[in-house]
């Protein structure tokens, strides 16, 4: 059994508790939140011991591990605790506030070697997993140009009273939205290293962006162009798709299904010349306990797994997650 | 319970396959009449129970079967709530607690807020009570003699250990609205052994069973050895594993199951509508025979009936998922 505890038990933190809650190879010792209602809560209906105090829950709960859900502004400080005590860490996304802060946690992570992992639970998700194959592969030949897309209705009328619509806290579409997309494009085309000009557009929100439109390249200069808006209420959820054009094909991938049309009979196994349609069921496996996606319950499996060394903590690392908030740093560097 | 249920995900553009075919299907039920006219077909082919999320737009279709009762005696509806999305979206712009303001009904929240926690802590559960209650107004004066808590608030109680909250859901929609309480869940075995240890007996549980495991947590056969040996009665969802199985197939594996009462199936045409409870009535008719042949009891004027399947049982059309 592994000892997990918890900070920041709001809407990711409490879903991330409950997954953990269930899990087998889990231990709940410590669930620390600033709200005394969810905290209250907790210990009147769960049997997790509960914390307001951080430092207190760290030292008499001596996890092996922390699960870190509070506002990213908090990260840091909260990251750079445990891992200083050598406790494993996962962190929700984006990883930090800023790419300096990022580094610093990325380079202290490496140094004390524990287990880093933060929460972009896209790359959890087969359709993903199977575009970045495909791209692998090279059967969409060169590359010309990729786009990345998300919509969503988080904010669709004037209104904010949470950390989500503070700029200092790490609210706006591009710290919560757009990030799941750089961080899919860097890891099925990127880096991404160029941003080319950007244009941050508030629809409702006062004081951040509710929409993200940017034109980025990656080193070799493969051209993309990125569409982000959390103000969308045509959409029931949030949505999330790429496309990636080459000189063989054209591949078009989003949560339930990838399309991928080949020019040529030079396809992978399973596929054919012209359009092709798969299933995320294709590819994807059963978890132990579902919650709100397979995607949510197989990135913790993954974190745990590594605690043990079963599998190579090489998928959402800090350091990649650092390289998506590197990119958001040049994205509102290149503002227009 | 029905042996066939009719749901509602088609009309709310949910589909577990395609975002753009769930939008396709957003602006084909944009309109109340195409989701009624829906239902009516699901109605003429004898299926009368429609289970549906409280989505605001259901409050319209409840309003219409009010005013028809000639039409809508045996019609009956299986509330689930919350409709979830609603209350997620809102909790990632308003907080907890902004949520709660928001949704709570009336002035309750204000004063519990300005009573401070000593007093909220004493009401958590009238605050569910009135959640509950908001979502069941739509519903007055209708058929609705089970009602269902969504999978993703049941599983993340489950998986918080809370089952106290979902004990009582339990006693509250039995007391207040005299019906029975039944929960969705992507969980099937974790909930069943943990209902049952709380005492809450013969529950009403609703999860995805189809023949390749989709969205059976912890594995098909734990799902299988649940049916066989708990007491539980089971509303199968997902027969078709959206899609993925062919219609023949994916109905027959889940009528040859022990202790699942009912199958939910949503569909949007009326030929689909048509073919899948055909596909259901067919299996459950070719079971009985070889139940009644086994007890010897066999009687030949029946095979009558059951050769008036095969188009049916040969069709491999595609019908939408569940």
């Amino acid at each position: 059994m592994r000892k997990v505890a918890l900070v920041g038990a709001g809407k990711m933190g409490i879903s991330h508790l409950s997954i953990l809650g269930a899990h087998p190879k889990v231990d709940i010792v410590g669930v620390c939140d600033s709200s005394k209602i969810v905290v209250d809560v907790l210990k009147r209906y769960s049997k997790f011991p509960c914390f307001t105090d951080y430092d207190e829950m760290l030292d008499k709960a001596n996890p092996d591990a922390v699960v870190v859900a509070v506002p990213t502004k908090y990260h840091s400080a909260l990251v750079k605790k445990a891992v200083t005590q050598k406790r494993h860490v996962f962190a929700e996304k984006p990883l930090s506030l800023s790419s300096i802060e990022g580094l610093e946690l990325v380079k202290l992570v490496e140094e004390k070697k524990i287990v880093n992992q933060v929460g972009y639970h896209n790359k959890f998700i087969g359709t993903f997993r199977q575009l970045k194959r495909l791209i692998g592969s090279g059967y969409l030949g060169d590359l010309f140009h990729f786009q990345g897309e998300a919509y969503g209705p988080v904010v669709t009328r004037p209104k904010n009273s949470n950390w989500r619509g503070d700029p200092k806290e790490g609210g706006g579409c591009l710290m919560d939205y757009a990030s799941h997309v750089i961080d899919l494009l860097n890891d099925v085309v990127g880096p991404i290293k160029k941003v080319k000009g950007s244009i941050l557009k508030s629809c409702y929100s006062n004081d951040v962006e509710d929409a993200v439109y940017a034109l980025v390249a990656t080193e070799d200069d493969l051209s993309g162009v990125i569409s982000v808006n959390w103000s969308d209420e045509s959409y029931r959820k949030m949505s999330t798709s790429i496309t990636i054009v080459g000189s063989e094909g054209k591949a078009v991938c989003d949560a339930t299904q990838i399309k991928v049309y080949f020019k040529t009979n030079d396809v992978p196994k399973g596929y054919s010349k012209g359009w092709n349609i798969k299933y995320v069921t294709d590819f994807t496996d059963n978890v132990d306990f579902y919650l709100r996606g397979e995607e949510y319950s197989a990135q913790l499996d993954y974190f745990v797994e590594a605690m043990s060394g079963n599998v190579a903590n090489s998928v959402n690392t800090f350091r990649s997650a650092w390289e998506t908030d590197h990119v958001i740093t040049l994205i509102k560097q290149n503002s227009n | 319970m029905e042996r066939i249920i009719f749901g509602d995900n088609q009309f709310f553009a949910v589909n577990h396959l395609s975002d753009e075919k769930s939008r396709e299907q957003s602006i084909r039920f944009n309109n109340i009449a195409a989701i009624i006219n829906t239902i009516d077909h699901a109605r003429a082919a004898g299926v009368e129970t429609f289970m549906c999320t409280t989505h605001d737009r259901i409050s319209l279709l409840c309003d219409y079967v009010r005013v028809h009762p000639e039409k809508y005696g045996e019609f009956k509806i299986f509330p689930c709530m919350p409709y979830a999305h609603k209350y997620a979206n809102a909790v990632t712009e308003l907080g907890i607690v902004g949520t709660l303001k928001e949704f709570v009904p009336g002035n309750f929240m204000g004063s519990i807020f300005k009573g401070g926690l000593a007093m909220l802590s004493k009401d958590y559960f009238s605050i569910m009570e009135l959640l509950v209650d908001a979502e069941m107004k739509m519903f007055a004066g209708l058929k609705t003699p089970v009602i269902f808590l969504q999978n993703v608030v049941t599983d993340l109680l489950l998986g918080l250990g809370m089952i106290d909250v979902l004990i009582h859901f339990h006693k509250y929609v039995e007391k207040k609205y005299h019906a029975e309480a039944g929960f969705i869940t992507m969980n099937l075995p974790k909930l069943a052994s943990q209902l049952l240890d709380a005492g809450i007996e013969n529950p009403i549980i609703c999860a995805s069973i189809n023949k390749i495991g989709f969205r059976m947590s912890g594995g098909r056969e734990a799902y299988e050895e649940c049916l066989r040996t708990l007491k539980i009665r089971v509303i199968a969802m997902q027969v078709l594993a959206a899609g993925a199985i062919p219609p023949a197939e994916a109905v027959e594996y889940v009528c040859n199951l022990p202790n699942v009462c009912s199958i939910l199936f949503g569909a949007s045409s009326k030929t689909n509508i048509r073919e899948t409870t055909t596909l259901i009535n067919g299996f459950d008719l070719a079971n009985a025979e070889h139940a009644l042949r086994r007890a010897g009891s066999y009687n030949k004027s029946s095979q009558v009936i059951t050769s008036s399947l095969p188009s049916a049982f040969a069709s491999g059309a595609q019908l939408n998922g569940v």
